[in-house]
């Protein structure tokens, strides 16, 4: 039972992430350095929030070259869990483990505040026993978070029930409202939201904690 | 081996919203310059590549710029290519 965090030059909610998981939730969680390839022992990975590789080219762009992200290729098919928040949300996109793209806020400016979010599948386990349309107070931090792609990929999201989270009132001009998507397996959750910064009610808020309590539940 | 300059251009695909183009359209009203219809921001990319023929020098570019240099679910790319005098 044990959780992976990944660190690439550049990522600064790795420790959030750790401290959440390790801190609040008590899940034992280890630092992977983006050269290592070594994911033994681990049951779930998360790629964390930051600016990797200073967002050069895109986000997300060269992160998805990074050794790590090759064995996360196979992790996946194995099965294992991974989570990413943020810019690990644009990593995934830009690695083909999620589709779409994120791109500039519709209106140019780095957000940072609690957004309200909607429940939109309740279908895997990152949100299971929940209601369609429960909502939950999460904060956003991104200058890059609207959700793009293509009207065949958006049907094919929603016909295969992908859609996880929806932001209530939306900040960026993501197409349908999406703030995180799942693959088809369900076993990778990508989204803009942090809920590693939503774990500890002296901060504000604990709805972050159910999502990451998901990377050790099945 | 001969020594090719390519220049590869980065373009947002037309369905997708590009606010900083639109951004700059309107300061470009402002500064007083009328008629831009439309504006988009890319990226200009320039490289210098060693390969044994034309056709290889315009296929590993064309890998990088597919893999690499633009995103295909939001960019579009071109490429133009020269073989630079020894």
């Amino acid at each position: 039972m044990t959780i992976g965090v990944v660190v690439f030059p550049g990522s600064n909610c790795d420790r959030d992430v750790r401290w959440a998981t390790e801190g609040c939730l008590g899940f034992p969680t280890r630092f992977l350095w983006h050269e290592t390839k070594d994911l033994t022992g681990l049951d779930a990975v998360v790629l964390p929030g930051g600016f990797s590789y200073g967002d050069y080219l895109r986000c997300g762009a060269i992160a998805r070259f990074a050794p790590v992200l090759q064995s996360l290729v196979d992790f996946v098919d194995k099965g294992g869990k991974v989570l990413g928040i943020c810019n690990g949300f644009q990593v995934l996109t830009e690695l083909g483990l999620l589709p779409g793209a994120l791109t500039r806020n519709r209106d140019l400016h780095f957000i940072c505040k609690d957004v309200d979010l909607k429940v939109a599948s309740h279908r895997t386990s990152w949100l299971a026993g929940r209601q369609i349309g429960e909502e939950l107070t999460l904060p956003i931090a991104h200058g890059e978070g609207c959700y793009q792609c293509s009207e065949d990929t958006l049907r094919k999201l929603e016909d295969e029930d992908s859609i996880a989270l929806r932001y209530v009132d939306n900040p960026n001009g993501s197409l349908s409202d999406i703030a995180g998507i799942t693959n088809y397996k369900g076993n990778v959750l990508g989204l803009m939201p942090h809920p590693e910064r939503a774990c500890d009610p002296l901060i504000g808020g604990i709805d972050g904690r159910r999502i990451l309590q998901a990377l050790i539940d099945s | 081996m001969p020594n090719f300059q390519a220049s590869v251009l980065v373009s947002l695909r037309p369905s997708v919203l590009d606010p900083a183009g639109e951004a700059a359209r309107s300061a470009a009203n402002r500064l007083g310059v009328e008629g831009i219809k439309s504006l988009r921001i890319g990226k200009a990319i320039s490289l210098e590549l060693d390969a044994p023929d034309e056709a290889e020098a315009r296929r590993r570019v064309e890998l990088l710029a597919d893999r690499l240099l633009a995103n295909p679910v939001i960019e579009d790319w071109s490429l133009e290519l020269e073989c630079l005098p020894k």
